[in-house]
């Protein structure tokens, strides 16, 4: 791997359980400043377990347990006495069914604001505007802040989700899936808004879609049976994969 | 073909005809109660304390006593059931004495309710020691509708995705602000839904209440919560079963009935309109 990237997160011998089934296995994985690192492979391969792990939302599911170390900014996320609502602060994620609020667009972002004691009317105007531009959705929703969130499409809703999160400035955002359930247009648009986004922010994306993974990301890393396959440049692990599973999956032999 | 086309006819028959009947039934109700009762309800029968025995006057002290005792009860209940909802729902880990509780919960719905009557007269009325008293009878109802409002609130609870509960802690929201900025608003219509029913339960009661709140006769109007007060269920009680004027009474008791219909329907409305008010951003 190229040597001259920062490191952002890395994953050392990660394994995870749900109750007594292993669903990762001695996962090792870095994740560099400012790049788009894209996990694929198929359906229950753990990309999704993974990238929940890195803002530690599998915390919420009950009988589950993890083993291994991941670092963020070379500290131990899972060390105890670490606060995840910090972590989380830090590390942003858009899911994959667009979740936005049953409340106004308006209410949608400045939710996260507001929860971190930000009061001053001016800044949080400010901020919706800031967040809704760089999620491209300002020039749609500039006059109907005040309606429901969930009277927009799909895809709009999707680019709330994703506004909503840089509104709290994070500094990495996790995507899991993020088109997964949208039309080929907005899928488009939230493709160039990851491309854009990678200026600032660095990105892990958990996708269905290869293609979708060579279009946006600077690495990929391949998962099958909760084990991390190969790991490498994008470039390469689409043109000359090392391993035998990886080739046969990106030429769609499985899948 | 037509055999099929036969048995789904009466099939749908029958379904018309249970919901007929359950209609009916309702307005049977309210038709027989408005008959009898409206003749006796004017403005001195709502404004008047009751005179000569029960036979003039109005009923005026056994309304405001409802009125005390149903907010006593829902003052109490609602903060007490909402707390035992969220923890159940968003706190508590899935354990044996978690079931314990939830079945307690339910088995407490299922006590009848003259059996709430006597521990209120055991634990309020003599051991805490706060006699006959719309704070006695408060807690007594309280109790009593307690178990309804803690399932009406979790099912509301659980109703709410989880995908949202995630958005906010993925935004750095604690659990806490997330129950009380996202999962609680949004599960508001649902915790309503409860509380109407519940009000109409506790206003509509009489054993909890006849020994410890209630009084047969009073000349004025409560002046503090350690008084002992009228009740319009118990009012319609005492009427049709005492007093030296049957036939005056039970015309009274009607109107009584009348008024009690009126005000739970008047409450369900109110948390009707209310409903629609919070589902404004749920509209898609």
């Amino acid at each position: 791997m190229n040597l001259s990237e920062e490191i952002r997160i890395q994953a050392e011998n990660v394994n995870f359980y749900y109750g007594d089934k292993q669903t990762l296995k001695n996962v090792n994985m870095s994740i560099f400043q400012n790049r788009v690192t894209a996990i694929i492979g198929p359906s229950g391969c753990g990309k999704s377990t993974f990238i929940r792990l890195l803002n530690r939302m599998n915390d919420l599911i009950p009988n589950t347990r993890v083993e291994g170390r991941i670092l963020l900014d070379n500290h131990n996320i899972y060390d105890p006495g670490v606060d995840v609502v910090t972590l989380r602060r830090k590390v942003g994620m858009v899911f994959q069914k667009p979740n936005p609020f049953p409340k106004s667009i308006r209410d949608n972002l400045s939710y996260g604001l507001k929860i971190n004691g930000i009061k001053s009317t001016d800044s949080i105007e400010n901020t919706i505007r800031r967040s809704l531009e760089e999620a491209a959705l300002w020039d749609e929703v500039k006059d109907r802040l005040n309606e429901s969130a969930l009277r927009l499409s799909g895809g709009q809703q999707q680019r709330l989700c994703i506004a909503r999160c840089l509104a709290v400035e994070p500094e990495v955002i996790l995507f899991d899936e993020p088109c997964a359930s949208l039309d080929p247009i907005s899928t488009k648009r939230i493709e160039e808004l990851i491309e854009q986004l990678k200026q600032r922010y660095t990105i892990v994306i958990v996708t269905h879609n290869m293609q979708q993974a060579a279009r946006v990301s600077d690495y990929t890393a391949f998962m099958y049976l909760g084990e991390l396959i190969e790991f490498g440049p994008t470039e390469k692990i689409f043109t000359i994969p090392e391993d035998k599973h990886t080739e046969d999956y990106i030429s769609g032999k499985f899948g | 073909m037509k055999r099929n086309s036969r048995i789904q006819y009466f099939g749908f028959g029958f379904l018309y005809l249970a919901i007929f009947i359950a209609v009916l039934t309702l307005g049977a109700i309210i038709y027989f109660i408005t008959v009898n009762g409206i003749k006796v309800i004017n403005w001195e029968f709502l404004t008047q304390v009751p005179r000569r025995a029960m036979t003039k006057g109005g009923i005026a002290p056994a309304l405001v006593g409802t009125f005390y005792l149903t907010i006593g009860a829902i003052i109490f209940a609602l903060p007490m059931g909402l707390a035992c909802a969220i923890y159940l729902t968003e706190y508590s880990p899935k354990s044996v004495v978690i079931n314990v509780i939830r079945m307690s919960i339910n088995n407490l719905a299922g006590v009848p309710s003259v059996v709430f009557g006597l521990f209120g007269l055991t634990v309020f009325v003599k051991f805490f020691g706060f006699g006959v008293s719309i704070l006695s009878g408060s807690l007594t109802l309280g109790i009593m509708i307690l178990p309804g409002i803690i399932s009406a609130a979790q099912e509301a609870l659980i109703a709410v995705p989880q995908s949202l509960r995630e958005a906010s802690l993925a935004l750095g929201a604690t659990q806490w602000q997330t129950i009380r900025k996202i999962v609680l608003p949004s599960a508001m219509p649902g915790i309503l839904t409860g509380v109407i029913l519940s009000v109409g339960r506790a206003a509509g009661e009489t054993a909890p209440i006849m020994f410890t709140a209630v009084t047969f006769y009073t000349r004025g109007f409560p002046n503090s919560i350690m008084d002992e007060v009228m009740a319009l269920p118990y009012h319609i009680y005492a009427l049709m079963t005492e007093g030296t004027f049957p036939e005056r009474q039970t015309m009274i008791a009607y109107g009584c009935a009348l008024i009690l219909l009126f005000l739970v329907l008047i409450v369900s409305g109110l948390a009707i309109y209310l409903r629609q008010k919070q589902r404004k951003y749920e509209l898609v």
